[in-house]
């Protein structure tokens, strides 16, 4: 080993935060707020970014100020904190796991947030207030009938929660199919909207609403990074070093599921986020670990980000259609790069 | 018991679900009028009923059934990661893409024209899987394939739902193509697929022996004189052939191709030859077993066997991996 390696990972070491990982963590961030200001700034109205910021910091005129406030802010805020808690939630699922393909959408808790949705939707017929509720709802009860069923003889291993979660959501994903064929098609329509996620006519209620949740949620989990990173080397290791191993499941799972849960209900379930944040955090950051806070801050720029294509395209389509093109593609791209590095 | 013994067992099964398939139905047909109807045509209405709508779903769900167990199994060979279903090569998302284009802009809504379609998208986009998965020196590696799929996959999922949210009428038609079913369609649609299946099928007795070394990972099995880079190639073009003839054919059954490999895994332990023997035969017992529960619970009209093969599959999945030693993912 070189002088120079050695000494390159002296210093990665002093530091609590790897120079990388902290400067992604600032670009992803940056990115967040410029897209965020651009998408205050469109519309029918558009407002140029000078005024937008000048706006938000308590100046500008009072018909800007009108808009951006009560009309975009809403909106933009909405989609940073979904984006956040998608990113953070899918971290977690897939660190428990190991497996990028461990993200809440495909281990039933989107889907059943989903389905508590489409309940009220088609069958009930409730309001927006009462959709979300049932949401929640249908997150919180698959995430505990998951963990119930995964739990055996004393403990939960991370993979079998995952196998458990994709058989529940074979069952959930065949509800919601047979609750859209049978009803009629225009109320079939307003659920496929909503079942993409959208982020239109979101108001401050919304957004007191999700930030309330997230307050608790964000820290409690970000706070469960480093026990995580223990149980990612495996039940034996970790728990040789100390680490009760269970318990740490548990209150993982209790995070990641609650961020989906208020997520969702704020937004509909928004597809491809959760899966693809962390995987791309990942390489960006090229770090080990559960990656949570570059995974959350991914997720938000790319929830932003999409919204604003969304904003700009000639078609009005919900943001969900554009975070799965987009976040494909970008997988895309990263994964041709590293193919390239390898040659 | 041995494993002759349980395959027998398995067959035994199959032809039984293959009796109840003919003898079940929303309407009552007593058994001999089934056995004159397949025998001895005479045009009544019960004899229509058999050869017309039992007759070409039965093949269906044994053709369909057989291939997405197989493309199950080899999935998750081939990438070493039991949650791969056979839809993660891009198969079901590219079919249901081209379906949504076919219905939204050329407003065709012909089973025949579905199926072309299907196995069309199918086609372009496992391609498209493959070449990304498979750039750089150390060729297909699983994850590699593993995200690849995952990523051609949401882009073709978010042009479908784009196209679908836009284009109503291509939203009326896929929402009810997309829960999958073996009814309502002819036995031409059926033989149509089959020469694609007999295909997939030839290729998938020629890599029982060789999955087995690739199982023990890559560098094993290079030095054992095995070939991983050509074994994933043929694997997968034998994948698309069975998954996407079965999806055309139809719809998205995806669950099958997961759950299945599972319980063969169970009975049969880790050689993959007895591992895609039980598929095949395990696969077709469950789809036609959802799909005579379907027309029985939901007479008089029918439930779709997509559905019911979820709510039969999921819950023996469970029990099969809370209960079992499942490997490590």
């Amino acid at each position: 080993m070189n002088g120079a390696l050695r000494a390159g990972k002296v210093r990665t070491r002093g530091a609590r935060v790897p120079v990388r990982t902290f400067s992604v963590c600032l670009g992803l961030a940056a990115v967040a707020f410029a897209a965020s200001v651009l998408v205050i700034g469109s519309g029918d109205l558009p407002i140029p970014s000078a005024d937008v910021v000048r706006t938000l910091t308590g100046e500008g005129t009072q018909v800007h100020r009108f808009i951006v406030t009560e009309l975009r802010l809403p909106r933009a805020l909405t989609g940073i904190l979904v984006g956040l808690a998608l990113g953070l939630s899918g971290a977690v699922f897939q660190s428990l796991s190991r497996n990028p393909l461990g993200s809440p959408d495909l281990i039933g808790f989107t889907t059943g947030a989903a389905t508590g949705a489409l309940v009220q939707i088609l069958v009930v017929g409730g309001g927006t207030v009462a959709i979300a509720v049932s949401s929640v709802g249908g997150a919180v009860l698959t995430g505990m009938a998951v963990y119930l069923l995964a739990y055996r003889g004393g403990g939960m291993q991370g993979h079998r929660l995952v196998l458990v979660g994709v058989g529940i959501a074979a069952m959930l994903e065949a509800l919601n199919s047979y609750l859209i064929t049978r009803a009629e098609l225009r109320e079939a329509y307003q659920a496929a909207f909503w079942l993409t996620g959208s982020l239109e006519g979101r108001d401050w209620d919304h957004v007191k609403a999700l930030g309330v949740a997230l307050a608790v949620l964000v820290p409690f989990t970000l706070a469960l990074g480093g026990r995580l990173r223990m149980v990612e080397l495996g039940d034996d290791v970790a728990r040789s070093l100390g680490e009760r191993v269970e318990q740490s499941r548990g209150l993982a799972v209790a995070g990641g599921v609650g961020l989906v849960a208020v997520a969702t209900a704020a937004s509909g379930p928004v597809a491809f986020v959760a899966l693809a944040a962390p995987q791309l955090a990942r390489r960006l950051t090229r770090g080990s670990g559960p990656q949570l806070l570059p995974s959350a801050l991914m997720g938000a720029a790319l929830l932003v980000v999409s919204d604003l294509i969304a904003l700009r395209l000639p078609v009005r389509l919900p943001v969900g259609v554009v975070t799965s093109v987009l976040g494909g593609v970008y997988l895309v791209w990263l994964l041709g790069i590293e193919g390239r590095r390898e040659r | 018991m041995s494993r002759w013994t349980v395959l027998l067992l398995l067959v035994l099964t199959l032809a039984g679900a293959v009796v109840a398939s003919f003898a079940f139905g929303a309407k009552h047909i007593p058994f001999g009028e089934v056995v004159d109807g397949l025998l001895s045509p005479d045009g009544a209405e019960n004899s229509l009923i058999i050869r017309e709508e039992r007759l070409p779903r039965t093949v269906l769900g044994i053709a369909a059934g057989t291939a997405l167990g197989l493309a199950g199994t080899l999935m998750q060979a081939l990438t070493r990661n039991p949650l791969a279903e056979p839809g993660l090569l891009g198969v079901n998302s590219g079919a249901a893409l081209a379906v949504v284009l076919v219905i939204g802009l050329l407003r065709v809504d012909e089973a025949l024209v579905y199926v072309w379609a299907a196995l069309a998208g199918a086609a372009v986009t496992a391609v498209l899987v493959y070449l990304l998965g498979s750039s750089g020196r150390y060729g297909a590696t699983p994850a590699k394939l593993v995200l690849a799929g995952v990523a051609v996959n949401a882009v073709a999922v978010g042009v479908t739902t784009g196209v679908m949210l836009l284009i109503p009428r291509a939203f009326n038609g896929f929402r009810f193509w997309q829960v999958g079913s073996l009814g309502g369609q002819d036995l031409g649609v059926v033989l149509r697929i089959l020469p694609f299946l007999a295909v997939g099928l030839l290729l998938v007795a020629l890599l029982a022996g060789p999955l087995n070394t690739l199982a023990l990972g890559d560098e094993a099995a290079r030095s054992l004189g095995g070939r991983p880079g050509l074994i994933r190639a043929a694997g997968g073009l034998a994948v698309v052939l069975l998954c996407g003839g079965a999806t055309a054919a139809a719809g998205p059954l995806f669950f099958v191709g997961l759950a299945v490999p599972f319980a063969a895994r169970a009975l049969a332990g880790t050689d993959h030859r007895w591992i895609l023997a039980y598929s095949a035969l395990l696969a077709p017992v469950l789809l036609l077993g959802a799909d005579v529960l379907g027309r029985l619970l939901g007479s008089p009209g029918e439930l779709e066997t997509g559905l019911v093969t979820a709510f039969l599959g999921a819950p023996l999945f469970i029990f099969i991996v809370r209960r079992g030693k499942v490997p490590q993912l």
